[in-house]
């Protein structure tokens, strides 16, 4: 049971003084700090982020209840609201005054539901009739307005990510309003509205802020929609329904994650995957939205696992009240005063901590049966590449051994990623080749971990698995075979230690004529590493030697290779001919021709070897002899013994 | 069985007659060794009209023969006896059986005038020992693959069994033997393989992997496209006969469904919502008929050593014909015929259409200019690949040559120099009427290659070989 659990709290989570009558717990999703303000601020501010550095404790005045507490971008400015009319700034800058300064929004009786930073100096307040979007000038201690916007405004969400802020308008509040804010400047995104279960009547609001979530899913920005049950249609359960809003053109419905269920809710996202916590139940289920193509306008899915809890959380204790012999202390998961803030924060403000969710991959290998549909899960997963290759091991191995089309299909999603990579890389160092200009264009390609390489696939799970007695060597074949295959669909050159794999094993079953076939068509590509293992092959198998031969003639870059062969198989005429027929004999070593002539104890082999090499170097130098620098002495004595001192070719004396 | 066709020679009312065969049989001495039991050494004899004291009386002729040329080298008998009328051939399988047979040899018939019985010439000379005696060796490959060796017949039932055997095989099997047409491509018994891409070869490896993971009964699977071999699981000797009974006999006999028009009665049924093309040349002819047996023909395989008996499945679709073949202890059902009808059509379907996609885009990448304007046999004696643009498509009765048999001859007669020595060799030839032959031995390698250039010399006729191995043969080592 215990490696079902696919989701999990971080390890150490950041621990706060949790919330009571005396002190109040904020938190920014900015930049991620818990605020834990202590008697209005008077006795202490402790903000505590996701490291060391973003923690920081001080203290200010209280000058009446916090509303809200969030530090600019880098810590430099801090804001406080503490009335609906107006917010006020510590400057955090060294030299800067410490003073606080205050700043009334401009629209007359508007008051300010919050605030937003979106740099280290700009800021935008968010009121009932609209936003103020302000530049702060620290040094004067007072803010410059950039824009607004005037809008009737029930609530509003921003994600800090991609600095988009989120208005709920129109008296039901299912009008979405987007902005978009980049330095110094606000962009108005079209509207869109929110499809409501039902329409009340009269009119009231019927969106709560509670049910929309905002993060980036793949890249993009989602609206995300909690859709709960309602009895008049005819939905068998809830559900979250997604809102891509792309940075220009409009807001499309595009996902519908079906959740089955009734109850409270709560969403995350993590690692590209919607996070969907019930409460009732204690337990999560996770949606994966690129994991079903298209059909049609909107993309229905259900969850990709079974439903689980997230992995029971131990409180570690900590300090001068922890004694040994005590057990850690079980969390209270699901609990009613968690909070759940976007992408993956998950803060229990009673017991004093903010965690990470996560995501186990290993679990899910279990969970999942159909391989390619995990493959494809797993391939867009950020840590995947250990699990991935344990996932091809267990389908060569294990005991639910995959067959051979599960197999196929599972190399033919890696080589995809693989090629995909391999593709983006090639086109980026041709455009650093082609000069500078252009290179900026590209950017170096990321290797995620989803790329799986053939060293990978070698290292991790080939070489152990073709070790393996238990497995039928027709089914190790098939297996190599098969993803060689899937190399060459997509055009990966296959590296030769895979087809060394395939000879040793083919070699090992005597499997012979079937490595025949294969070299045959060319399936094992030719390389000089590949000929020589041939080579190595003859005297268990002859026909080797033949198509070792063949490949190096293929090759082309060979032909001292093959004139050695074939000296060494005593061919000194054949390797001469060869030699000839490629035009290399003016630059052939005459040395070792006349060795192995010598060899055959052939002596008019020699002779006649012996003479080509003469009339080589009568017509290349005009003179019969051989240079000292041939080494060639032991030879000509030779020829004279057997052959007489006239038989030697005399120079020509014009 | 007499089988002379006259070929009218122009001018003058000549008639040509080709080699036939006169008579066969098979006799083993050791069951008859003593005088007055000579009959019993018979186990098969063509034709069978013939005179039982006839039939002892050739027997025992062979026999001497055999015996008194064994006293001359004992390590390799005779093979063959030269007589004026007839050549004889003799090959012995097993220990003490012989196979002999007996071809009458090429005439030529000259009309007398004043009604004078017309003047017989015959061409003694024209017979090739190697082609007649690899084709009588063929005989016996051919009835090991689907009875295995007469030995294992006489040890299961005695004489009477392998008498039944070998008349039951070679009644029928002598008829298809035509020995007008044989020639030096019977002396190879070589294997056309199917030229094919790298990533085609691939997926057809991947085919045939699942199929034998799917269908674990199957032990050995053969994929084959256009009568030309691509994938064999067999070993190469299995092979090579098997592959002879597939492209002279079985898929001779049967026509192409998938040329015949919509509405013909031999276009395949559309199986439930998936068309496919796939249909069995062995065993049921049409799965829906409840009648349908599913009786599979017995092959021999690997009879050197563990001898295994198997049910030879050969099921095609378009082009691609792919033999399985299964332990004959199990018995095949409708329910496995089925399965593997539902599996392998619709795979193997997609699977042809394929190979015949990509060996169109092959062969318009390579163009015309690599069509070859040679006439050529190449035979690769390592893996027994041969390729021949003098043979016009084998049939099942005979083979056309676009040469004149004269040529022919010489090519048989080149290649039983080169069988002569080991040494890599090159011999040219001048033939009547302007044609060179040449033949090139590298290696395991054989090329034989005709020209028709008139006036052309030794060193032109070198040079276009040369020409020829550059274009044809460029991705395999051939010594010049």
């Amino acid at each position: 049971m215990n490696d079902e659990y696919y989701l999990e709290l971080s390890e150490n989570p950041v621990q706060f003084e949790n919330a009571s009558s005396v002190n109040n717990v904020f938190f920014d999703e900015a930049n991620k700090q818990v605020f834990a303000v202590r008697s209005g601020g008077a006795t202490g501010v402790v903000v505590k982020g996701p490291d060391d550095k973003s923690s920081v404790a001080f203290r200010m005045d209280d000058k009446g209840e916090v509303k809200c507490i969030k530090f600019s971008l880098g810590n430099k400015i801090l804001a406080v609201q503490r009335t609906t009319k107006s917010v006020d700034f510590i400057n955090f800058i060294p030299d800067y005054p410490h003073l606080e300064f205050s700043h009334e929004c401009k629209t007359k009786n508007a008051s300010i539901l919050g605030f937003c930073w979106t740099n280290w100096n700009e800021i935008v307040f968010v009121t009932d009739q609209g936003i103020e979007f302000y530049q702060v000038l620290p040094d004067k201690r007072t803010l410059k307005l950039l824009k607004s916007q005037s809008i009737n405004v029930n609530w509003y969400i921003y994600c800090p990510e991609t600095a988009v802020l989120l208005l709920s308008t129109t008296v039901q509040g299912n009008v979405l309003q987007p902005f978009a804010f980049k330095t110094a400047t606000m962009s108005k995104m079209s509207k869109f509205e929110i499809e409501l279960p039902a329409v009340p009547k009269p009119a009231k609001l019927s969106l709560s802020e509670r049910d929309i979530a905002v993060a980036t899913i793949y890249d993009q920005l989602y609206v995300m929609y909690l859709k709960h049950h309602s009895r008049t249609t005819n939905s068998p359960g809830a559900e979250v329904v997604l809102y891509h809003l792309p940075r220009e053109g409009t807001c499309k419905r595009t996902n519908v994650l079906r959740l089955n269920t009734t109850g409270k809710f709560a969403i995350n996202v993590v690692d590209n995957l919607v996070v969907v916590h019930h409460q009732s139940t204690q337990t999560s289920l996770i949606y994966d939205i690129k994991l079903r193509e298209l059909d049609g306008n909107v993309n229905v899915h259900q969850p990709v696992l079974p439903a689980r809890s997230i992995n029971p959380f131990k409180i570690p204790l900590t300090g001068p009240a922890a004694a040994p012999s005590q057990a850690p202390l079980p969390c209270e998961l699901y609990s009613s005063s968690w909070s759940v803030f976007q992408p993956d924060i998950i803060i229990s403000a009673s017991e004093g901590f903010l965690w990470y969710l996560q995501v186990k991959l290993q679990p899910t290998l279990n969970l999942l049966q159909d391989k390619g549909k995990l493959m494809d899960f797993l391939l867009r997963r950020r840590d995947c590449k250990m699990v991935i290759l344990s996932v091809c091991s267990q389908m060569l191995i294990g005991g639910d051994k995959g067959n051979l089309s599960v197999v196929a299909t599972v190399f033919d999603k890696l080589n995809q990623v693989y090629k995909e990579y391999l593709d983006a890389e090639q086109a980026y160092t041709a455009a650093m080749e082609s000069g500078p200009s252009r290179s900026s264009a590209y950017k170096r390609p990321v290797r995620t971990q989803a790329v799986i390489d053939q060293s990978d696939m070698y290292t991790h799970v080939l070489s152990d698995f073709t070790e393996k007695k238990e497995v039928k060597h027709k089914f190790i074949i098939a297996v190599v075979m098969e993803y060689i295959r899937s190399l060459n669909q997509f055009q990966i050159p296959v590296q030769h230690y895979l087809y060394e794999l395939v000879i040793k094993t083919l070699v090992q079953h005597n499997l012979f004529y079937m490595l025949h076939q294969f070299l045959q068509y060319h399936v094992l590509t030719d390389s000089k590493p590949l000929a020589c293992l041939l080579l190595s092959l003859e005297s268990t198998y002859p026909p080797a030697y033949q198509l070792s031969l063949d490949m190096l003639k293929r090759l082309s870059t060979a032909n001292d290779e093959i004139v050695e062969v074939l000296l060494s198989k005593q061919q000194v005429l054949g390797a001469l001919r060869f030699i000839r027929s490629v035009g290399g004999h003016d630059n052939a070593s005459a040395r070792k021709f006349l060795d192995a002539a010598r060899q055959t104890n052939d002596t008019m082999l020699f002779y006649t070897i012996f003479r080509f090499f003469e009339t080589r170097n009568m017509r290349l130098r005009g003179n019969p002899g051989f240079n000292p620098g041939e080494h060639c002495e032991e030879h000509v004595s030779y020829f004279k013994q057997v052959f007489g001192e006239s038989a030697v070719m005399k120079p020509t004396t014009a | 069985m007499l089988m002379i066709s006259p070929r009218m020679a122009s001018g003058m009312q000549e008639k040509q007659y080709t080699p036939s065969l006169l008579s066969f049989f098979i006799y083993n001495p050791k069951f008859g060794p003593r005088e007055g039991e000579e009959e019993k050494k018979i186990l098969f004899y063509h034709p069978i009209e013939i005179e039982k004291n006839e039939k002892i009386r050739n027997v025992g002729l062979c026999e001497a023969i055999v015996q008194f040329t064994r006293t001359f080298c004992p390590t390799k008998p005779a093979k063959s006896l030269h007589t004026q009328k007839n050549r004889q051939f003799f090959h012995e399988p097993e220990e003490n059986y012989w196979m002999v047979m007996v071809v009458r040899n090429p005439m030529v018939e000259k009309p007398n005038k004043d009604g004078k019985p017309p003047t017989v010439e015959y061409q003694e000379e024209e017979i090739i020992d190697s082609v007649y005696g690899s084709v009588l060796q063929q005989c016996y490959s051919m009835y090991k693959l689907f009875n295995g060796t007469f030995s294992r017949a006489f040890e299961a039932g005695g004489v009477e069994l392998l008498t039944q055997k070998l008349e039951k095989f070679f009644y029928r099997y002598l008829q298809t033997l035509h020995l007008q047409s044989c020639d030096l491509l019977d002396v190879f018994g070589g294997i056309s393989f199917f030229p094919l891409d790298k990533m085609t070869y691939l997926k057809i490896q991947s085919f045939v992997n699942r199929v034998e993971e799917s269908l674990s009964l199957v032990k050995y699977t053969a994929f084959l496209y256009n009568d030309q071999l691509i994938w064999s699981g067999l070993e190469q000797d299995d092979m090579r006969i098997l592959y002879k009974y597939l492209t002279t006999s079985l898929f001779p006999r049967h026509t192409e469904p998938e040329l015949a028009g919509r509405d013909s009665p031999l276009r395949p049924e559309v199986a439930g919502n998936l068309l496919h093309y796939g249909r069995f040349l062995t065993g049921p002819a049409n799965l829906k008929d409840p009648e349908a047996k599913f009786r599979f023909p017995r092959i021999f395989v690997n009879t050197e050593d563990s001898c295994e008996e198997l049910h030879l499945i050969v099921y095609k679709a378009m082009s691609a014909a792919v033999c399985f073949m299964i332990n004959a202890s199990v018995d095949l059902n409708r329910e496995f015929c089925e399965k593997l009808d539902s599996l392998v059509g619709p795979q193997l379907t997609l699977l042809a259409s394929d190979i015949c996609e990509q060996y169109n885009i092959n062969r318009r990448i390579s163009g015309p200019e690599k069509e070859p304007q040679f006439k050529f046999i190449y035979f690769n004696h390592m893996n027994l690949a041969e390729k021949s643009t003098i043979h016009m498509r084998k049939m099942a009765s005979v083979s056309l040559t676009s040469v004149h048999p004269d040529l022919m001859k010489i090519l048989g007669d080149i290649n039983c120099d080169f069988a002569r020595v080991d040494e890599d060799e090159e011999i040219i030839v001048k033939a009547m009427t302007d044609y060179w032959v040449v033949g090139k031995k590298s290696d395991q390698r054989e090329l034989y290659v005709i020209l028709n250039q008139k006036n052309a010399n030794l060193i032109e006729v070198n040079e276009e070989v040369k020409r020829l191995c550059a274009t044809q043969f460029n991705n395999i080592f051939f010594l010049d």
